[in-house]
């Protein structure tokens, strides 16, 4: 039951690179140089990004959190306390693809159990918090991402995908397995939230109309 | 102040004090499990709920400030439901372990388990278990048994200053780990075993060896460095099992340093429990009563002055009177306390003493280190400087230190450079730190031994005279020129004016072979290779360590734990030990031993009991007459005395100070003997120089 947060296989070393050099200018401009603590979410979340565009695998070392403390001036263990905490830090390697599905009330009872099975048959992953033999995918079982209205939701990396099913699952996935981004989204005739099939009320254009 | 309505009796409690405190105030109970008076308040326990007038809810009393006119009330029917609902949800995933946690008997969750627990658990489900740590020699874990209170990690945090453990995860599987395994680098780790309220830490050395309920407790002084932190040794069977800190707010507060905690085990290995004489260069045991008469027959025809005593570290008072006054009634006055070769200004007590009391450090708003590294020199006074640090806020209390610090201060140091020169640059107002100090309000200035074992300590301490002078760290109302001692025994030898006469040899002199008898009370820190071999050594001491094989007669005396015995701290403060067993074998108290040898020798010493012999150094020194207690320091002054001028005293030589303690874990008999200390001492190593942030 116990955690799992000891990472097996750690990096030698991390070093940002350019481009997280110039987020990370970006996001300390924002505080007080003696409150510059406040840029540990920030500056982990360039470290995760980093990672994932260095190595594919978008997670956050033990000596990238050594890092950012030493750059931030506080106490490791604070850093490794926050990164920890926080369920979107990946504190060891994940696959290419974060497959993420919200399995909270909402998205259960609109059928996410279903989207799980897509995911586990079209990548072969039994559990979550496994990744796929192939090192693609990662699945994860998340808790309420906050889009109950479009659920169920599968998000992937940092897009959501809307209004689910195994079928629409299957095909994200076979999209992101030949290296394209399927535009995120609602997955069916709708725009944002609103109704499938375009809008249902307030369709003439003035108040006055209706009466 | 406030007044707060505590379960209809009123009482009036400082402004931002919070419902426990008044709680307390009223002389309630309120249970609590995160809660700790010297720690930040954590409120995630909710133990500690009451029910407040006008509130929808119970309250966490640890968290909630009082304000005028608040009724408060601790013992209703919803507190009393809301503590057993806490306690329901702690035990579900504690072990049902007591009968073999060394906790059990003096656990906070089984003691508040039983008091306002519900006796009974819904809980069905399977409980959590958790890895245990490896958190070094000392703290042994359990983590199962942790309820995160995250008092270790506000302590190790706050207190000690090394942020090492952290609650990492959330939810169920939140945990407190270092996150990378490590050990604790801490000297005062041992303290977090006594702040877990439960058995989550536990003494490693000591694991599953007793129960707390089965020790005899005597209250002592710890003699492993020269802060005099009040320990309570508690004993089974005539062994010291464990060493606890008791509290006084004007010494150690309520900490105590691994080295007091640990070195325990020291006590019973390689101890001497029968005395020895050398004959013919073959060493062999014989009875008290042959050893004296052996000891007196080489006595019989020498000249007073061609006996010498030195006196270790960890002696009692007593002791020392007792050899003071023996050799003095055979006309020498050879005796030196000062085993490193320190050199004091003794023309006032205030000379040599930690003039603002520890207390002081609370007070003081900037802070000059002049060759002291305090963490290993005294790790509660270290912890007592970081707390000023951190309550004054950023750049509330700077601190300069002149050395080179070999480890983490645990606050922030400025280091202004290696030598005493620097000190000159104070003076004359080239170096910045000089403003600093002058802008204080009650700076403080703590000259250590690194500056005072040189040959330009009389120099060094000059400046630092003149300094505290010139920037007001000496007047009527505030006294901040400290000498920080590491020796327990120091500063009482020096009330006894345990030091060279006008003809007398020093301790460097007596080891060259100014002497021709050399009697070594607990003096095992000097350099045994420069005594000749035409000198006889007479050692008086616990443990069989260098001196004792130099020796030619080796008298078994009595370890600090095992004798009665007067401690005077570093800030001049007297301090009473009770003896809490008995010594091992033949082993008798210094004093006894001493008295009994002066009866042989035929100047039998003038107190036969120790109220006689204690009566006597009231005497020698007034502030003997006092017994102990926490209002009882005789404060040094130093009002009177000008200021010196700096060039009397010699030159400053420029040579960068050195550390006087190199490892921390091996400092004294006591340690060294100590198979725990051993392996600190192996697993931390010789600290390395670590550069100030």
């Amino acid at each position: 039951m116990s955690t799992a947060w000891t990472p097996a296989e750690q990096p030698d070393s991390f070093v940002f690179d350019s481009a997280s050099e110039a987020e990370i200018a970006g996001v300390l401009s924002k505080y007080p140089e003696e409150r510059k603590a406040s840029a540990v979410m920030p500056l982990l979340y360039i470290a995760q990004r980093q990672m994932g565009r260095v190595t594919g695998s978008a997670w956050v070392p033990v000596v990238a959190m050594d890092v950012i403390a030493q750059r931030l001036g506080m106490a490791a263990m604070r850093v490794y306390e926050v990164a920890s905490f926080y369920t979107m830090f990946n504190t060891r390697p994940i696959g290419r693809y974060h497959l993420q599905v919200c399995t909270t009330t909402p998205c259960w009872l609109r059928g996410s159990d279903d989207v799980v099975e897509a995911c586990q048959k079209a990548t072969g992953i039994q559990h979550f918090g496994e990744t796929s033999a192939d090192g693609l995918f990662t699945m994860t079982e998340v808790e309420c991402l906050g889009a109950c209205a479009n659920a169920p939701i599968l998000q992937v990396d940092d897009d959501f995908y809307e209004d689910m099913n195994a079928e629409r699952t299957a095909k994200v996935i076979a999209e992101l397995r030949a290296g394209r981004r399927p535009t995120p989204g609602p997955m069916i005739d709708r725009n944002v939230s609103a109704p499938e099939g375009g809008r249902k009320t307030l369709l003439s254009s003035s108040t006055a109309d209706q009466e | 102040m406030v007044r707060v309505i505590v379960d209809g009796t009123p009482v009036d409690v400082p402004p931002g004090s919070s419902a426990l405190q008044a709680c307390e105030a009223a002389g309630k109970e309120i249970p609590r499990f995160c809660y700790h008076e010297r720690l930040s308040v954590a409120g995630n326990c909710r133990m500690c709920l009451v029910e407040v007038a006008r509130a929808p809810k119970p309250v966490a009393s640890c968290g909630f400030p009082v304000a005028d006119g608040m009724q408060i009330f601790t013992d209703t029917e919803v507190v009393r439901r809301a503590r057993r609902a806490v306690m329901e949800f702690l035990l579900i995933n504690h072990p049902l372990d007591c009968p073999i946690c060394d906790q059990g008997g003096e656990c906070d969750l089984q003691d508040q388990a039983y008091g306002y627990g519900s006796g009974v658990s819904r809980y069905k489900e399977d409980k959590r278990a958790v890895t245990d740590k490896d958190l070094g020699p000392l703290v042994k874990t359990v983590m199962t048994r942790c309820i995160q209170c995250t008092r270790c990690v506000r302590f190790s945090t706050e207190v000690a200053g090394t942020p090492e453990l952290g609650l990492v995860s959330r939810g169920e599987n939140a945990e407190i780990t270092t996150y990378v395994e490590k050990a604790l680098t801490s000297e005062l780790s041992g303290n977090l075993i006594d702040v877990c309220p439960v058995g989550a830490l536990t003494a490693k050395p000591s694991a599953f060896h007793a129960r707390s309920w089965e020790y005899k407790k005597t209250d002592s002084i710890d003699v492993m460095d020269a802060l005099g932190t009040n320990i309570q040794v508690q004993a089974r069977g005539g062994e010291v099992m464990r060493i606890v800190p008791r509290v006084n707010d004007d010494v150690n507060e309520e900490w105590l340093s691994d080295k007091g905690r640990f070195s325990i085990d020291g006590l019973k290995r390689k101890r001497l429990d029968r005395p020895w004489v050398r004959v013919h260069g073959k060493i062999s045991s014989v009875s008290w009563k042959d050893a004296l008469i052996a000891l007196a027959r080489r006595f019989d025809g020498v000249p007073g002055d061609r006996i010498g005593a030195i006196a270790g570290d960890l002696c009692d008072a007593e002791s020392l009177c007792a050899i003071k006054d023996l050799l003095q009634s055979l006309g020498s006055s050879n005796l030196d306390c000062r085993q490193d070769g320190a050199w004091y200004d003794t023309s006032a007590r205030a000379g040599y003493l930690f003039n603002s009391d520890i207390s002081g450090i609370d007070q003081a708003d900037a802070l000059l280190l002049v060759g002291t590294m305090p963490r290993h020199e005294a790790p509660v006074l270290n912890a007592r400087i970081r707390k000023r640090f951190v309550d004054a806020g950023r750049g509330g209390f700077p601190i300069g230190m002149i050395g080179t610090p070999s480890a983490d201060m645990t606050y922030d140091v400025t280091v202004l450079g290696n030598g005493p020169d620097v000190l000159a640059d104070i003076l004359s107002g080239k170096n910045a730190f000089a403003e600093v100090l002058q802008n204080a309000k009650n700076p403080m200035i703590i000259v250590g031994h690194s500056a005072l074992t040189r040959r330009d300590a009389p120099a060094i301490y000059a400046a630092c005279r003149e300094l505290a002078h010139a920037c007001g760290a000496v007047t009527p109302e505030w006294q901040g020129l400290n000498i920080l001692h590491t020796a327990a025994s120091r500063v009482g030898a020096l009330d006894l004016g345990f030091l060279p006469g006008p003809q007398g040899c020093d301790a460097a002199s007596m080891l060259r072979g100014g002497v021709e008898i050399l009697w070594l009370l607990g003096a095992d820190d000097v350099q045994l290779d420069r005594i000749p071999p035409e000198t006889f050594v007479v050692y008086l001491g616990h443990h069989g360590d260098a001196a004792a094989q130099r020796a030619d007669i080796i008298l078994p005396g009595a370890a600090y734990t095992e004798k009665p015995g007067t401690y005077v701290n570093m800030a001049g403060r007297v301090q009473r030990a009770f003896r809490a067993v008995f010594a091992p074998g033949e082993a008798r108290e210094d004093w006894r031993i001493i008295r009994a040898f002066s009866e042989v020798l035929g100047h039998t010493l003038p107190y036969d009991t120790l109220e006689q012999l204690r009566a006597h150094m009231a005497q020698v020194n007034p502030v003997f007459a006092m017994n102990g207690g926490s209002a009882q320091r005789l404060a040094g002054t130093t009002g009177g005395q000008a200021a010196p001028a700096s060039g009397q005293a010699g030159e400053l030589m420029p040579a960068p100070f050195r550390p006087v303690i190199q490892d921390y874990y091996q400092t004294n008999v006591i340690s060294r003997a100590s198979q725990t200390m051993a392996e600190c001492s192996k697993v931390y190593g010789v600290a390395p120089a670590v550069a100030a942030e």
